[in-house]
C-alpha cells in the first residue's frame, strides 16, 4: 500500500478529503460567503432563507439550526469554512474546542495551559 | 546574484491578531509567546532583507473548494487582506514584486513544479500576522513580498517530500535571480494543534521538539512521513508544519539555527519559532 491509499484511524479525527468535500460543498459555500459582513447580516435576518439559497441538505440545516459542532463536521462541514459561522455566533476555536469534547471552555483552557506545563 | 539571508518560520493563529490589536504583548498569557521575537527583530536589522518569500496555506479568503491550487504563487504589484468573518481588524496592503514572482515561476515550472499563478490573490491572517510579527513598528510590512500558498484545507495535500523538494527548487530558483537582493524565506503555520473534531485541543511538544531540532541538522527526517500520519502525531493543522519544512529546504546547504522559541498555548496551538541562517 502506498502512502496515497493509506486509510490510517486516527481516534476523534478525519482529514478533509474528496469525499468530504463533495458532501459538504453547499454547506462549506455558505460559509465561505460570511468572508462578507453583508452576507453575515442577511444570514441574521433569515437563517433557513439563507441555508436554502444555498442548498443545504436536511442534515446540514439541523446542523446549522442546533450549532451542532460535530454536526456539521459529519454533515461535511471543513473547520476553515465552519470558522466564518463560528464568527457570526460570537465563538473563537476555544469554544468550538469545548463544544466538541464535551468540556467546557474552561476546562478546554486548562486542558491546554496543563499540556504546556514543563516542556 | 540573489542572496538568501535565511529562513524564519513562526506559527499564525488568528487570536495572535486580537493580541496585537488589543496591545497584550505583556499580559502573562501571551508574553512568552510575543518575548520570541526581539531577537528576531535583531537578526531583520542585521541581514537587511530587501524582499521575502512567505511561504504560507489559505483558511479560505482566497481559494474556495470551486478551485484548489496545490501550490499557487502570487504575482500581484499588491496583496490585499481582507475580511475573513470573525473579526480580527486587517493590516495593510502588502507590497508586491512581480518581477521576483515571474521568475520564481518560470524557474519553479522549469524544475517540473506545476503551479497557479494569481495575478490577484487576498492574503489572510496566515500571511498578514506573521509579517506584523516581524516588523510589528513598522504602520506597512517594509519589505516587498512573493506570496507562495500550499494546499492543506483538502485532502490530498502535497507531502512533506514534495513540500521540500519544492522549497529546494525555490530555494535555487531565488538563487539563479540575476539581482544583487537579499531574500528572506518565511514559513508560516503549526505546530501541533487541532481544531477540529472530539481530539480537538490535542498537541505534542515532544514531535514538535524533534520536528524543530530536525530542521536544523536533517531536515529531511520530516519526510519519512504521509500527511496522515503527521496529523496523526501533530494534530489535524498541525500539518502546517509543510510550510516549514519547505522554508528550510531552500536554504541551500547547512545552516545554523540563530534562534527559537517554543510556547504552550496560545489559543488551542503550540506556538513554534525559529529563525535559521545559511552556514558561513
Amino acid at each position: 500500500m502506498n502512502a496515497a491509499s493509506q486509510k490510517l484511524e486516527i481516534p476523534g479525527t478525519r482529514v478533509f478529503d474528496g469525499e468530504l468535500a463533495q458532501k459538504g460543498y453547499a454547506l462549506n459555500k455558505m460559509c465561505f460567503s460570511f468572508n462578507s459582513a453583508e452576507n453575515r447580516e442577511a444570514f441574521r435576518q433569515d437563517e433557513a432563507g439563507y441555508c436554502r439559497q444555498f442548498g443545504l441538505n436536511a442534515e446540514q440545516y439541523e446542523a446549522i439550526r442546533t450549532r451542532n459542532v460535530l454536526g456539521l463536521l459529519a454533515a461535511g462541514g471543513n473547520v476553515y469554512y465552519l470558522a466564518k459561522f463560528a464568527g457570526i455566533l460570537g465563538l473563537d476555536v476555544q469554544d468550538l474546542g469545548a463544544a466538541q469534547t464535551g468540556m467546557s471552555k474552561d476546562e478546554f483552557k486548562a486542558m491546554l495551559l496543563a499540556a504546556g506545563k514543563g516542556i | 546574484m540573489a542572496k538568501i539571508v535565511g529562513a524564519i518560520t513562526t506559527s499564525h493563529v488568528p487570536a495572535i491578531g486580537r493580541a496585537i490589536a488589543g496591545k497584550l504583548q505583556d499580559d502573562p498569557y501571551w508574553k512568552p509567546f510575543f518575548d520570541g521575537f526581539p531577537p528576531v527583530h535583531a537578526w531583520l536589522d542585521k541581514v537587511r532583507p530587501d524582499v521575502a518569500v512567505v511561504l504560507y496555506n489559505d483558511h479560505g479568503l482566497n481559494f474556495f473548494l470551486d478551485k484548489m491550487p496545490t501550490f499557487a504563487v502570487g504575482a500581484a504589484p499588491e496583496y490585499h487582506n481582507a475580511d475573513e468573518g470573525w473579526g480580527i481588524p486587517t493590516l495593510p496592503p502588502f507590497k508586491g514584486h512581480p518581477e521576483l514572482s515571474w521568475h520564481v515561476i518560470n524557474e519553479l515550472v522549469a524544475r517540473e513544479f506545476d503551479l497557479t499563478t494569481c495575478q490577484e490573490m487576498l492574503v489572510d491572517h496566515a500571511y498578514s500576522l506573521p509579517l506584523k510579527l516581524l516588523w510589528p513598528n513598522d504602520e506597512k510590512c517594509p519589505v516587498p513580498t512573493v506570496p507562495v500558498c500550499i494546499n492543506t484545507v483538502q485532502y490530498p495535500l502535497p507531502s512533506a517530500k514534495r513540500c521540500y523538494k519544492l522549497g529546494k527548487a525555490l530555494g535555487e530558483a531565488i538563487g539563479s535571480w540575476d539581482k544583487d537582493l537579499r531574500v528572506l524565506v518565511i514559513g508560516t503555520g503549526g505546530l501541533s494543534h487541532q481544531l477540529d473534531g472530539e481530539r480537538a485541543g490535542f498537541v505534542n511538544p515532544e514531535f514538535d521538539k524533534a520536528f524543530m531540532d530536525s530542521l536544523v541538522s536533517d531536515p529531511e527526517w520530516v519526510t519519512q512521513f504521509s500527511n496522515e500520519q503527521i496529523v496523526e502525531k501533530t494534530g489535524t493543522q498541525g500539518v502546517e508544519l509543510l510550510m516549514w519544512v519547505a522554508a528550510r529546504a531552500a536554504l541551500p546547504g547547512r545552516v545554523g539555527l540563530v534562534h527559537s522559541n517554543y510556547h504552550i498555548p496560545i489559543s488551542n496551538t503550540a506556538a513554534g519559532l525559529m529563525v535559521m541562517e545559511v552556514a558561513a
